[in-house]
């Protein structure tokens, strides 16, 4: 399995997930698990997804991501999962 | 996996501490190269740095694009050129027409900087090592991205003196060479002592003879992100202080480890080493000098500043080799002067001296580095700085290294600007009491007794 995070970044408003998910949805995106807080009044959201079956290659899919982010007025990020694995977990 | 906590320290270290890959260095052997024609010999150099490098950069870009992290620069480090060009090379002029091919492979791989315009002379120069190091003034002003290290000295054989005193009158030149751009030329020259065969930081990276036919290095970086991890422990001992430090290295250390295996894998070209340092940039929040003031100084070069740099260089080490198991290179924190901005500052506030520089470079990597001189300086003068800091590496085994920037037309207080990456810097005072005649004694210092070990 290729997991991917995604993180949203930024103030609140209606429909962010939804836009998300409308889009992982359309190119066959598997979300695994949300979780969301808010750190000093901004909204950050993490999705855990896997792109194994996805559609699009990664470059396109963080480059869409980036773009619905810029519309809707957060950053949204892409990255591959090992980068957080690697730095927080010991055996990893 | 990760939770959402974990996920938002790691961007956040890298968005607003300037966390990144300093540097994915690809060390390439020249030794199948070798050629007594000396054309043949630069079209077989061209070839095999443009063939095993042609992804070099776009590997490097993909990896950043795919986790987010900044890695600064993609670079190539040759076997030191003195050992590749002897058999081609009559003149210092035929050597410069190496140095003129590597600009050209660095600039058709896109690559930054080329490390490995070098000669390993700590015992004896051959003909090929004294013209190599005679062409390098010319190389450095007729090329862009060449760098060049000279490595006059070791633990086991000693210094060279002939070469350190060569060396006085080398930096000048080069200076001279390159007096239209503040003297950058000399940005680009290392004089070291225990030079590692693996370091992936310009401008001393060459690719040791003991190396594969290629191999990736990374050197890690993150001076912000120490900074910001000991904001926290303000006010609290030592113990807590060392924790926080080797923690965050720790993190920052496996950020390299996953961007080296991947760039390895993916270039199909093996793994060597990471290189723990923390290297820091002109960027504000990029600094080692800030981590010495939050550590509890004043400014850097303050009294108490070689301790806190000791202990600060010792937990980087203890958190790194944790995260990595093959550490190499350089590892330790760096104290380039221009390159720094707490550094400049404290050298400006009249903190910091060159003889604190000095004595700081007894318990960190590397040496006395990026500090602009007047450019009127002696020779000689250069050659006892330069022994100074080789008898440093030699009775401590461990590397030192001087990149000093003797500034032509300027004197002390004057402000020079390299631009980039090089930063800027206030001309610092030297001490011109004479050491000509312990210069020109020639001949060699012998190794120290603790290198007898057989």
């Amino acid at each position: 399995m290729k997991k991917t995070i995604v993180t949203v970044v930024g103030k609140d408003t209606i429909g962010i997930i939804a836009k998300v998910c409308t889009y992982l949805s359309n190119n066959r995106i598997n979300v695994l698990d949300i979780s969301q807080t808010i750190v000093q009044e901004y909204f950050n959201m993490m999705m855990i997804v896997d792109t194994t079956q996805a559609s699009k290659d990664f470059d396109t899919i963080s480059n869409d991501l980036e773009q619905i982010g810029e519309e809707i007025g957060v950053t949204i990020k892409a990255q591959r999962e090992e980068i957080f694995n690697k730095m927080h977990r010991i055996e990893a | 996996m990760p939770n959402i906590y974990e996920v938002i320290e790691t961007n956040k270290m890298i968005e607003q501490e300037n966390l990144d890959v300093r540097t994915i260095t690809l060390g390439i052997s020249l030794l199948d190269c070798i050629d007594s024609d000396l054309k043949k010999l630069n079209e077989n150099i061209y070839n095999k740095i443009t063939t095993v490098a042609a992804n070099l950069v776009e590997t490097g870009k993909e990896i950043e694009r795919e986790f987010a992290i900044p890695v600064v620069n993609k670079r190539i480090s040759v076997t030191p050129i003195a050992l590749i060009g002897g058999a081609a090379c009559k003149t210092s002029e035929d050597f410069v027409t190496i140095a003129k091919t590597l600009d050209e492979a660095a600039i058709k791989t896109g690559v930054n900087f080329i490390g490995g315009y070098s000669a390993l002379v700590s015992k004896g120069m051959t003909k090929a090592d004294e013209l190599l190091i005679r062409s390098i003034p010319q190389a450095l002003a007729s090329t862009q991205r060449v760098c060049s290290s000279i490595n006059v000295g070791s633990t086991k054989t000693g210094i060279n003196m002939d070469a350190v005193k060569l060396l006085g009158e080398i930096v000048l030149e080069t200076a001279e060479y390159t007096k239209e751009q503040d003297s950058l030329g000399c940005a680009k020259l290392v004089v070291f002592c225990n030079a590692p065969d693996d370091n992936p930081f310009m401008a001393g990276a060459f690719h040791g003879v003991t190396e594969a036919d290629a191999i990736i290095n990374v050197g890690v970086s993150g001076p912000g992100v120490v900074k910001k991890a000991l904001e926290q422990v303000r006010g609290k001992d030592f113990g807590t202080l060392c924790e926080k430090i080797k923690n965050t290295a720790f993190k920052v250390t496996r950020v390299g480890q996953l961007v080296a295996l991947e760039a390895s894998k993916r270039l199909g070209v093996p793994f060597g080493i990471i290189d723990l340092s923390l290297a820091p940039t002109p960027a504000i929040g990029d600094s080692v000098a800030d981590i010495l003031e939050e550590i509890g100084l004043e400014h850097a070069g303050a009294p108490g500043t070689t301790a806190a740099l000791a202990l600060l260089n010792d937990q980087v080490k203890k958190g790194g080799i944790m995260a990595s198991s093959y550490v190499g290179g350089l590892s330790g924190a760096f104290i380039p002067v221009s390159e720094d901005q707490g550094m400049i500052d404290a050298v400006t506030a009249g903190a910091l001296t060159l003889e604190k520089l000095e004595a700081m470079t007894c318990v960190c990597s590397v040496g006395l580095d990026m500090i602009a001189i007047p450019g009127d300086t002696k020779a000689t003068t250069i050659s006892g700085i330069i022994a100074d800091e080789m008898a440093i590496g030699m009775i401590n085994q461990k590397t030192t290294a001087v990149r000093l920037i003797p500034v032509i037309g300027k004197k002390v207080g004057d402000n020079v600007e390299f631009g980039g990456l090089l930063g800027h810097a206030p001309v610092m005072p030297v001490n011109n009491f004479s050491c000509d005649a312990f210069v020109n004694r020639g001949g060699r210092i012998p190794a120290p007794v603790h290198s007898f070990k057989n």
